[in-house]
């Protein structure tokens, strides 16, 4: 990445009116369209359908291999079973440990891979000092860089400082690499901000730090919103990063579903597995529905990286 | 003298403040890259060593099939991925933007697999293609016993399951990002278009599609990065088999520094990922910095005629 002035938020997700050609009132191609965007609907919703009536029924009711069909008799016993009772290997405490060693990662780590974004941010917008941008330059190559290229040196890294394996260690790792794509996303929020503002401020005589937290940091909240909805789900859903770095007692609730469902021994319990991964995904799919349309901001800005 | 120190100072503070940006710059994507590189030199198997092999470790690597098999997959599901996504996801922000009612509901049904975790999808989509569970047992209860469509079971077809899971997953945000595109086209190439009686799905293909090239370039390199890092959904999924039959080079890399314990071999096929990536990246950088020498001399000779 020779030229890193590029990366600007060019996307205005939601910005104009519908341009395409005026529709007449119902004519065949009306029905085709809907008839095209209502059968994508069903093809990505029938997952999702198949897995909540699935986590309903009984495990003879499924062998009978109605996938489709509603629940004859409902039961909320697979519910139960997959947030107490489903076995990984010996332990049978179903996901719910899971679940709070996801929390107990996720929240320091957005907090702590935000701040320091921002202040990454603000800084390369208003203080380039020499080299600033070589390093800024260093983040946006990593941007693209595969995990599996750094997450041994860095393994061996937190091994010398007895971090590997730890929930300290964890948080560093998703600090470290959401560090690009917060940074791109700070650094063109704060680009976009008009310099007398921080001119101004300079000729009142406000430092570093005054102009961060008094000027820069009220203006924050938008672009804030966005970073946390990234960070959140983006955290929560992580796999990769759990497995190898939080070690065996903060494994996040991902790796405990996928050693729920894929190292069970004997019969499965469809069911228990279905209710378990619904739980998995209803935190990030919680904040999406309620995000909306700040939802596809963020993914447009961190994507805008090249 | 009083006003020089000051701002000496501030510069210390913005270098302070950055410090954690200047670490991960240099210490993750100089210092880990470079130990990556070195590693793949060595005869490394559980813990690095210094003991040089030459390339004995990239022989080794292009001779093991696992590695093979892994390359292939990486472009079959990349190259089908891609291009089922880009065009199902241009095909669905065609006819988003017809004016339709419900966009909103619309747009959050084709988004939602995006907010979910990899190992969420792929633990689904097992599900749905489960022979004796899933689809293909469902249609069989209908009555068409000769439907066949369960392409985990088999070495040849998995490959396959798992491009269906990553259209599901991904061609929501491919739809997002080209419908912010065609949205921030002017409106008036469709007055143009419609006094020339251009028929409009030849306005989408042969105008609107080349104006929008920002657009298609976020979400080509989105799709590409993930492509690259995919690692959950293999697991979740398939657990790389049936045998090797899914491996991918990400997989490859974790099962080398894990359970294979042979770090010299896993460094080597680190650095073969990251190979196309600096490739592609410099690449760019060329014909960007091609594009603006020309530019300049454009100017100049401008410069020089006026």
């Amino acid at each position: 990445m020779t030229d890193t002035s590029a990366p600007a938020m060019t996307l205005p997700a939601d910005a104009r009116e519908p341009q395409g050609p005026k529709p007449h009132r119902i004519s065949p191609a009306r029905i085709g369209v809907y008839g095209f965007l209502l059968i994508s609907a069903v093809f990505f919703l029938i997952p999702l359908y198949v897995m909540l009536v699935t986590s309903f029924k009984t495990m003879p009711e499924i062998r009978l291999g109605h996938l489709f069909n509603l629940p004859q008799t409902w039961t909320v016993q697979p519910w139960i079973d997959a947030w107490m009772n489903a076995c990984t290997g010996r332990d049978c405490n179903g996901l719910s440990p899971g679940f709070w060693n996801s929390v107990k990662i996720a929240v320091p780590s957005v907090i702590v891979s935000i701040i320091i974004a921002s202040i990454n941010g603000y800084a390369l917008s208003f203080w380039r000092y020499k080299f600033a941008n070589v390093f800024f330059g260093l983040l946006v190559f990593g941007a693209f860089v595969p995990y599996q290229v750094v997450i041994y040196p860095l393994i061996m890294a937190l091994r010398q400082v007895h971090l590997f394996s730890t929930l300290p260690g964890i948080i560093i790792i998703h600090t470290i690499f959401g560090m690009p794509i917060l940074t791109i996303l700070f650094r063109n929020y704060y680009a976009a901000m008009p310099v007398e503002l921080f001119k101004a401020a300079r000729v009142d005589g406000a430092g570093f730090w005054q102009v961060f937290l008094r000027i820069m940091l009220p203006m924050s909240v938008p672009i804030t919103i966005v970073a946390v909805i990234l960070q959140v789900t983006g955290i929560w859903n992580d796999f990769l990063f759990g497995v190898v770095f939080a070690g065996r007692s903060n494994w996040p609730m991902t790796v405990q579903l996928n050693n729920i469902v894929n190292t069970t021994t004997g019969t499965r319990a469809y069911n228990v597995d279905m209710a378990a991964t619904i739980v998995t995904a209803a935190v990030p799919l919680v904040v999406y529905f309620i995000s909306g349309r700040w939802f596809v901001r963020g993914i447009a800005a961190g994507a805008v990286k090249g | 003298m009083a006003e020089a120190r000051k701002r000496r100072r501030m510069r210390i503070s913005a270098i302070v403040g950055t410090l954690p940006m200047i670490v991960v710059a240099v210490g993750v994507y100089v210092i880990g890259i470079a130990f990556t590189f070195y590693w793949s030199f060595t005869s490394s198997r559980l813990f690095p060593n210094n003991n040089f092999v030459g390339f004995s470790q990239y022989e080794r690597l292009w001779h093991d099939d696992r590695w093979e098999i892994a390359v292939q997959n990486i472009w079959i599901f990349g190259v089908l991925l891609i291009a089922f996504s880009m065009v199902f996801g241009y095909l669905l922000a065609v006819f988003m933007d017809q004016r339709i009612r419900q966009e909103d509901t619309f747009r959050s049904i084709f988004l939602y697999p995006f907010a979910m975790s990899l190992i969420v999808t792929g633990l689904i989509w097992q599900w749905m293609l489960d022979p004796n569970f899933g689809i293909e047992n469902t249609i069989h209860t209908l009555g068409w016993t000769s439907f066949q469509f369960s392409p985990l079971v088999d070495q040849k077809t998995a490959i396959y399951g798992l491009v269906v899971a990553g259209i599901w997953q991904s061609s929501g945000v491919t739809m997002a990002i080209l419908l912010a595109g065609l949205r921030g086209i002017d409106g008036e190439i469709w007055k143009a278009a419609k006094v020339d009686g251009i028929p409009s799905w030849r306005v989408y293909l042969f105008i609107a599609l080349p104006m929008m090239r920002g657009a298609i370039g976020t979400a080509f390199v989105l799709q590409c990065v993930g492509v690259v890092r995919v690692y959950d959904l293999v697991v979740a999924m398939t657990g790389g088999g049936p045998g090797i039959a899914t491996n991918m080079p990400a997989v490859y890399v974790i099962q080398m520094i894990t359970s294979s314990q042979n770090v010299g071999l896993g460094m080597a096929a680190a650095t073969m990922m990251l190979l196309p990536v600096i490739t592609v990246l410099a690449l760019i950088g060329l014909v960007r910095w091609i594009a603006a020498r020309r530019q300049a001399a454009a100017i100049r000779r401008e410069l020089a005629t006026s």
